[in-house]
Order: structure tokens, then sequence, then C-alpha cells
């Protein structure tokens, strides 16, 4: 197997406009690593998701997806870089008038000439790994949110991607599906040897799942931190992470 | 990385009484679609055996190819690589459902017909309490003014209203013109072309002018009233109103439907002289001298014409700025539920609109007004 990285970002300036939010930010991802991006509010971390997911342009610098560049890429090139990659969006983002299983199945029947059998037992498959296994034939408003969550990253592993992207996966649920969730991911990565990038502040998933952990800052603009949680929380020198990973409030004092 | 071989491919090899399909290559989503197709089309003999040990990459689709053998023809799958052994094990533990459930049976036609005419009822009752609701919201407005959301009123009354002029006002200067021209051919073989004057601004003023106006404002306006209180019921913030121990009628709809009111017989008034103007243009161009075209609209025309359009106007104005809210508090949950609610907003108040106009013609004649 190659060393590569999977996802490489490097001088990333991220930002909308004139207004800059990320300053030239490098980090890299290795295959298999479940990856952890943290932060205050409003520090850039779903800025800096949707620039690793092509959502956005960078102002500068780039992203590379298995040594491909997805922000100069565009046509074909771009559409089997973004193959490549799964999201799972905060709100689940389930199309409302589609069974689960239709939900899944929509990426394989458009990209894929699998026949119909097969689609069928694909879509059940990746429903029966997150748990959902009965309940294909469910709109999205009839199950839970919690559900709707484990459907969403069911399509979000439809194709095989190499990475799945999780946006505040455990936002809105109890400890014990958030801590079912963690579960599931550490399972599917075991199983399919996927590479998950999450955006989370869950700090009890994060000690459960990350591998290593970034941590971006409002005021410097960059990464103040970088390592396993663990690590982190017990020698890091820069107070506000500590502080993060105690969750201390900011001294009042100011 | 893709392509580090090459694609899978399927050979059967039949011995004797044993049956043996070698596998190679990636077993990928593409090239799963092919051997799938190849194996599917063969008639392979009950538990015939699965050579795995040439395939080098299997992801997600080959898996489902494996347990798609294994669950229909009882193969008997064995050299798989590890991690795909792994991964059907994950699959095998579960019940493997049927895949093909018997299709949605179709509902007999007089369950159909029952079904039809439960939800055209229900509609109806609905109808009814909202009317009521609504008339106990804007007789409070009327009562309290100080009550009313006014900042809500004028915002509607600018885009409902305002904002409309353009549209309708070529479209009645139009109507105008084309009733104009349309008329004068016939009429004038009787040389009483002149008459065109009266058909024109009778039409116009007590009819025309008037439903054009509402059916252009259920399209922008009506329909915009459910798409916007419809995507709030979607995103709960009806919900948030109600819980907040705000009634979301005198809230939400209240302000809408003043505004319908207000607005209909000013956009009416306003199509209609557009409309009357469309058609005396085209008189005057027939050559017809100025003063005799006026002397013949002020003939024709009484106040009575014009005050039963503008009635008319009011009317319409509540039943499309009502319709276009009722329709966007039923909204169900949803993206598609948001269009369908627009939908029928509008095309339920094209129906009222036709069906009142009707009632009112009949009003009208019985009561010579």
């Amino acid at each position: 197997m190659h060393m590569e990285p999977i996802i490489k970002v490097e001088n990333l300036t991220a930002g909308y406009g004139e207004t800059v939010i990320l300053k030239d930010i490098n980090f890299q991802v290795a295959a298999g690593e479940i990856f952890v991006i943290l932060g205050g509010s409003g520090c850039g971390k779903s800025t800096l998701l949707k620039h690793l997911i092509g959502l956005l342009p960078p102002l500068e610098g780039r992203v590379l997806i298995e040594g491909r560049d997805l922000t100069s890429a565009d046509g074909q090139e771009r559409l089997e870089i973004l193959r490549r990659i799964g999201v799972s969006y905060q709100g689940g983002a389930l199309f409302g008038s589609y069974t689960l299983a239709q939900n899944v199945r929509l990426p394989l029947e458009e990209i894929t000439d699998l026949p119909e059998s097969a689609l069928e037992m694909i879509a059940w498959m990746k429903l029966m790994m997150v748990g959902l296994g009965d309940f294909g034939d469910s709109l999205p408003s009839a199950v839970s949110g919690g559900m709707q969550k484990r459907a969403a990253l069911a399509r979000a592993m439809a194709l095989d991607p190499a990475v799945v992207f999780l946006d505040e996966p455990s936002a809105g649920l109890d400890p014990v599906t958030s801590a079912e969730l963690d579960a599931l991911i550490l399972r599917l990565r075991e199983l399919l040897n996927m590479t998950f990038v999450i955006v989370t502040h869950e700090l009890a998933s994060i000690y459960a799942v990350a591998d290593r952990v970034i941590m971006l800052d409002k005021s410097t603009q960059g990464i103040i931190a970088d390592g396993k949680p663990q690590e982190l929380r017990d020698h890091s020198e820069d107070p506000q992470v500590r502080r993060f990973f105690l969750r201390q409030a900011e001294p009042e004092s100011q | 990385m893709p392509n580090e071989s090459t694609a899978a491919s399927a050979e059967i090899i039949e011995s004797g009484d044993s049956t043996v399909v070698k596998i190679k290559g990636r077993l990928d989503a593409n090239s799963t679609a092919k051997v799938w197709q190849q194996l599917d089309s063969k008639q392979l003999p009950e538990g015939f055996t699965v050579d795995g040990s040439g395939i080098t990459y299997c992801d997600s689709a080959g898996v489902a190819l494996l347990t798609h053998l294994r669950k229909s023809r009882n193969a008997d799958l064995q050299d798989l690589p590890e991690a795909t052994a792994k991964y059907l094990e994950q699959v095998d533990a579960k019940e493997i459902p049927d895949f093909h459930p018997e299709a949605k049976q179709e509902a007999s036609f007089p369950v159909a017909v029952g079904r039809v005419t439960y939800d055209f009822v229900s509609d109806l009752r609905e109808m009814t309490i909202f009317t009521g609701q609504a008339s106990v919201a804007l007789i409070g407005s009327i009562m309290r003014p100080n009550t009313v959301r006014w900042g809500e009123f004028w915002v509607t009354f600018e885009k409902a209203g305002v904002n409309a002029l353009l549209i309708v006002g070529m479209i009645g200067f139009l109507t105008g013109m084309i009733m104009a021209f349309q008329s004068t051919v016939p009429l004038r073989q009787f040389g009483v072309d002149i008459f065109v004057v009266n058909l024109v601004a009778l039409s116009m003023l007590r009819e025309l002018g008037v439903i054009m106006t509402a059916i252009v404002f259920a399209g922008r306006s009506g329909s915009a009233f459910a798409a916007e209180i419809g995507t709030m019921k979607v995103n709960e913030e009806v919900n948030a109103l109600t819980t907040m121990g705000l009634d979301p009628v005198r809230f939400l709809v209240a302000p809408k439907i003043l505004a319908g009111v207000g607005v209909m017989p000013l956009l009416t008034m306003y199509a209609n002289i557009a409309g009357v103007a469309g058609g005396l243009f085209v008189v005057l161009l027939f050559g017809h001298p100025w003063a005799s075209v006026w002397n013949q609209l002020i003939g024709a025309v009484t106040y009575q014409d014009v005050l039963a359009g503008l009635i008319k106007a009011v009317v319409f104005g509540f039943l499309i700025s009502g319709m276009g809210c009722l329709r966007g508090l039923q909204t169900k949950s949803g993206a598609t539920a948001v269009g369908d609610s627009t939908t029928s907003a509008v095309v339920s108040s094209i129906f009222l609109i036709v069906v009142v106009d009707a009632l009112f013609a009949v009003i009208f004649y019985a009561t010579g007004f």
C-alpha cells in the first residue's frame, strides 16, 4: 500500500470574498485515520469542511484527495474525486420524499450500471451496517433524529468512499445514541478501512474515536493544536487548548 | 488507487457434476455490474463453488454479488480475501430480506371514490374552521388595530400590490386592446362599432378586470403566502409561535389577508383603467373622434358597474390570501410538501374565483345590481 496521505491540505486560506477566516493552513490525514477538527463556535470548522469537500473554492492554496487536486479539478476529474468522498451533513440532509433505502440507492443508481437486485442488496447492506436494516422502507420523517443521522451515514458510504466526512454527527443526540454512533464509526473503519474526518466538539466522542485532533482558533486564524486528544489534554502548553479539554470557562478578568 | 489491477471477470468451469466459478480482478461497482449480469443470465446449478482466490479488491458491490450468489443459488464461497470474508460475515449475521415485495395494491373503485370523497369533505371542514378562525382574527384586528403587525402588512402590501403593477397594467391594457380589435370587425358590419366602447368598458369593469387581477394575484401572491407559511411549518417555526402563546392565524394570516383585502380593489381599479384605456386606444385608432368616444363611455358606465367589480375584488382578495395561508398551514413535512401546497393554493384559488364569480353573476342578476 502507498503511504501517501489520503488528504493533504497545502497553504489553504479559506474565507468568503474579502473575509479571511483561516489563514495558511497545512495538515495531512493518513489513510484509515479518524481525524477530528475541533474548535469553538465561529472559528471556521464548517468553513474548513466546506473547502475539504469542494463546496467552496479556497482563496489560496489547495486540497489534495488521494493525491489529486480537488481545488483545480473540473468536469469529469472533479466528479471522480468527489465520488471518493462521502459526506454526512449536520441535519442529515436526507431527501424527504425518498425512503431511507432510496436515499442510499440514489448515488449508486445514478453512477453505476448495477442491476436492480444489486442496488437493493447494497442499500440494505449499508443500512444494516448502521443498524437500520429493517427501516429501508421508512421515510426520513418517520424515524428518529438519531436514525436519520445513521441513514445519512449509510448514504455517505454508498459508493464505498475512501474518506467519509461527518459534520457534527452527535449534535442533538442523547449520550447513549451518541456513544452508539461512535462505536459504529469505529466498527465501520475496521470493516471497510475508511478514513473519517469529523467536525465536532463533543468531548466524550473525541476521546472515544479520535486518532488525531486539530484545533482551530478564531484569533490566530490557524491551527493551535495537533495531536492525540489525551496528549493535548494532559500536555498542551496552550492554556486555551487545555481549557477546551477540561471544559473550563474563559477567565473572566479581562 | 483505482486501476492498479484489471476489472473483474468470471470464468465458469464445468467438470463432471461440479461447477466452479472463478472470479478474478477488481470487484468494484462498475465491473461487478457486468459479472452480475453475466452470472445471472447463466443457469448455474444449486450449490456451485465460487473460487475467490483471484479477487484483488472487493467493495460493497462485490460483497453484494457474493451474497446474492449465496442467497439465490446457495453458492459455496471459497478462498476469499480476508477483508472480504470479514465483510461477508457481517452481512451473513443478519437475515437477508426478500427484495421483491409485492407491488402496492391498487385501491378498488369504491375505495378510491370513498377516499376522494373523504378527502374532499375533510378539506371542506378544514376550510370552514379556517374561515372561522380567520374571521375572528380579522374582526379582532379591526377592533384593536394596534394588535395588527403593520410592518408585516405593509411589506405584503408592497410585494403583492406595488410590485404587481407592471404585469397587471400590461395584461389589462392588452386585454382591452384585443377585445376592442376583435369586436370592431363584426360590429362594423352593422355600423355600430362605436358600441365597442360599451362592450370593453362593461366587461372590463364588471368581469375581466377583477378576474384577471385575481388570477395574477393568486399566481404571484397566493402561492407566495403558501410557500412562506409552508416553509415555516416545515421548519417548526409555526410550532414555535404556538408554544410562545401566539396564535399563528392572528400572527401570520391576519396581516396577509388584510393586505390581500386592501390591495385587490386597488389593483382591480388599476387594471380596469388600463383595460378601458386599451380599448379606447383601439377605437380612437379606427378614427372615431375623442368627444364621441368619451360621451359613449360616460353614457355606458354607471357607478354600479365600477362598484360591482370592486366588491368582487374585496371578496377575491379575502379568498385568495386566505387560501394561500390555509394551504401553507396544511403543509406536511418535507421539501415536496411545500411545492404541493403552493400548487394547491393556486389551483384552489382559481377554482374558487370562478365559482364565486358565477355566484356573483346570479346574485347581481337577481338583485338587478
